[in-house]
């Protein structure tokens, strides 16, 4: 017992949900072996001293609630990725897999980090249940949060960007920032905001994210 | 210990396994019969004494009359058709209806669609914090347009038992005194029947929903008590079956199937609790004693002797779920990761818990087949996968929701 924060939790080889091994898990083998073994994180307390860029997503309201700390060199590489998540399973899986993807090779430019997308981790993960998509979305936002903190730190407000919209639903056009305006005018639920916004009307596989952003934006506004 | 083998399942309130005598009765009938219980001829006639036969037990199971019991395809269509059944068939005495925030989804969601698509007034009333509807604020809901009022028998996330009793008895006054004359209590007793004793007079329904999955018998198969003199208006149309309200040709293999498991329960139910409630007890204390940062979720008391649901505070439940899977548990979680809306546990919300503490909920439901040894092990895995899941968590719930 004394050391088991050091061994990784070890699932049954193969398969987790049937003894006879002949169904397959919930996750791919390498959203297993991420969510299993996950890679860079920090273990209880942080020593913020030794990052220069700090991040965060999500909140636990949410369900996933995502932190990241960063070292970048002067050459604005990012040699050093760790990070602690409060989410289910794709959510560690898919952060794990991020840190590991920044930091290989000597570690990618900010300009390289910033360009990651939830579809490249999901990517090397060979992807993950579509509901659960939303999940990873969350780290790369993370990354960015963090590099918009590195030059704010480094007094480079210029080269700062501040978060553009994101397409939630391509048929009906409809951008999280037009969801976060429908709920500060009082679209509280799923029906309001699409009495608003269409959102999902002819595209209901989004749905959960959607409402995923209806909970994120009421728990920020409205408590 | 050793892991590899283990395989502890602890979530019976998602699904029994199926009783070795269920599954006879059912390949025998299988193999022997092959008529239409509506067919007017030797094979039918057969098939059709088989289902009265079924009819006439969970009948006398829940202590009512054969011509009371319709069998439907599963508690999710009994809930269904009590509610909306009775709330279209009576809505020209008035469309206001009632039920309590804990429901099952089958009963919530068939409330909030007649809300939403069919003009009614749903009033849904809180429970308090140990997660029991307090029986007056339920019957002060109940106005003179008032008709289906649904309360559950026992919660199937927290498992706290219901003054279903309490209620049906006062709205029996009230209709005596002239009130409330079109109110037709329903009461949801899926998680309540391999535990509790059901009587439908004591219980004073009009209505009353159980099922196969929940007392080892086979899934797929529901029944409701529908009381003499309270009409429903049908969801399906096309045959003469279950008096026309639930047409469609009749399962015959799974209602017998199902009667023998009810048969089954009554035989062992009151075994079942002293075996359940002591393991129930060891559970409780050697999480809340084991694993810092706990809390129960519902009565300490008022509960099935199966039901354990904590939550662990600063990690999500999808997580801890998927580790306990790899060691052989089996469990269930409040988390919205797990549910097909991504919405947390709407039982923990009603208890006034915050959405990180309903992510955080886990339920183990005990069974026949669960030993000592089970529990045992359950309390050894359990505190390193939680310590390590904390661990790496950013979040600190409050300290007011677990001390």
């Amino acid at each position: 017992m004394s050391d088991y924060k050091a061994e990784p939790v070890k699932g049954r080889k193969g398969d987790v949900s049937a003894h006879d091994g002949a169904s397959s898990w919930f996750y791919s083998d390498e959203v297993k072996e991420h969510f299993f073994n996950p890679k860079n994180y920090i273990m209880n307390d942080v020593d913020e001293s030794q990052f220069n860029a700090i991040g965060k997503v999500g909140s636990p309201a949410c369900g996933d609630e995502l932190r990241v700390w960063l070292k970048i060199d002067k050459d604005e590489r990012i040699v050093d990725f760790k990070w602690k998540t409060f989410g289910c399973g794709s959510a560690i899986a898919s952060t794990s897999m991020a840190s590991v993807m920044v930091t290989e090779n000597g570690g990618m430019t900010l300009d390289e980090a910033r360009s990651i997308k939830p579809q490249d981790i999901m990517t090397r993960l060979k992807g993950l249940p579509a509901r659960k998509f939303h999940c990873s979305v969350l780290c790369d936002k993370a990354i960015r949060d963090a590099i918009n903190d590195y030059f704010r730190r480094t007094e480079q407000i210029d080269r700062m960007i501040v978060e553009a919209k994101r397409m939630i639903d391509p048929v009906a056009k409809v951008t999280d920032h037009d969801i976060e305006e429908a709920v500060l005018d009082g679209a509280l639920d799923l029906d309001a905001v699409q009495k608003k916004t269409k959102v999902g009307v002819g595209n209901p596989t989004i749905l959960p994210a959607v409402e995923e952003l209806i909970r994120f934006y009421r728990e920020k506004y409205f408590g | 210990m050793n892991t590899e083998n283990r395989n502890v399942y602890l979530d019976h309130a998602a699904a029994t396994p199926t009783d070795q005598a269920v599954v006879d009765v059912m390949a025998e009938f299988n193999v022997d019969l092959k008529g239409n219980a509506g067919s007017f001829h030797s094979e039918g006639k057969r098939a059709k004494d088989q289902l009265d036969k079924a009819r006439a037990f969970v009948a006398e199971f829940l202590g009512a009359r054969p011509d009371e019991i319709l069998f439907t395809g599963s508690g999710t269509e009994s809930d269904n058709l009590a509610i909306l059944g009775y709330a279209r068939v009576s809505a020209k005495h008035g469309k206001h209806i009632v039920t309590t925030s804990i429901e099952h989804h089958a009963v919530l969601e068939a409330m909030q669609h007649l809300e939403r698509k069919e003009g009614f007034e749903l009033t849904v009333v809180p429970v308090e914090k140990n997660g029991i509807v307090d029986a007056k604020k339920v019957l002060d809901a109940i106005r003179e347009d008032t008709t289906i009022v649904s309360v559950m028998l026992v919660n199937n996330e927290i498992g706290t038992i219901q003054p279903v009793g309490e209620i049906g008895n006062a709205i029996e006054k009230m209709k005596k005194n002239g009130k409330a004359q079109h109110v037709a209590l329903h009461t949801d007793a899926m998680q309540a029947a391999a535990y509790l004793e059901i009587d439908v007079k004591k219980l004073h329904v009009n209505l009353l929903s159980i099922n196969g999955s929940k007392v080892y018998g086979p899934k797929g198969v529901g029944a409701l008590f529908v009381k003499r003199g309270t009409k429903l208006q049908p969801l399906t149309f096309g045959g003469a079956q279950e008096k026309g309200i639930r047409p469609g040709t009749e399962d015959v293999a799974s209602i017998i199937g199902f009667a023998t498991a009810l048969q089954i329960v009554k035989e062992r139910r009151d075994a079942d609790a002293v075996h359940l409630l002591p393991l129930r007890e060891k559970l409780i204390e050697g999480i809340l004693n084991s694993i810092p940062k706990t809390r129960l979720n519902g009565d300490r008391v008022q509960r099935v002797p199966n039901n354990v649901n904590v939550s662990i505070m600063d990690l999500e439940g999808e997580a801890l779920l998927l580790y306990l899977d790899a060691q052989g548990i089996y469990a269930s979680t409040g988390s919205a990761c797990t549910s097909a809306s991504l919405d947390p546990s709407h039982v923990i919300i009603a208890l006034g818990m915050p959405f990180e503490v309903a992510h955080g909920s886990m339920r183990f439901t005990l069974g026949r087949e669960t030993t000592e040894d089970d529990i045992d092990y359950v309390i050894e895995q359990l505190p390193p996968l939680v310590e390590k899941l904390r661990a790496i968590s950013p979040v600190r719930v409050d300290p007011k929701y677990y001390e």
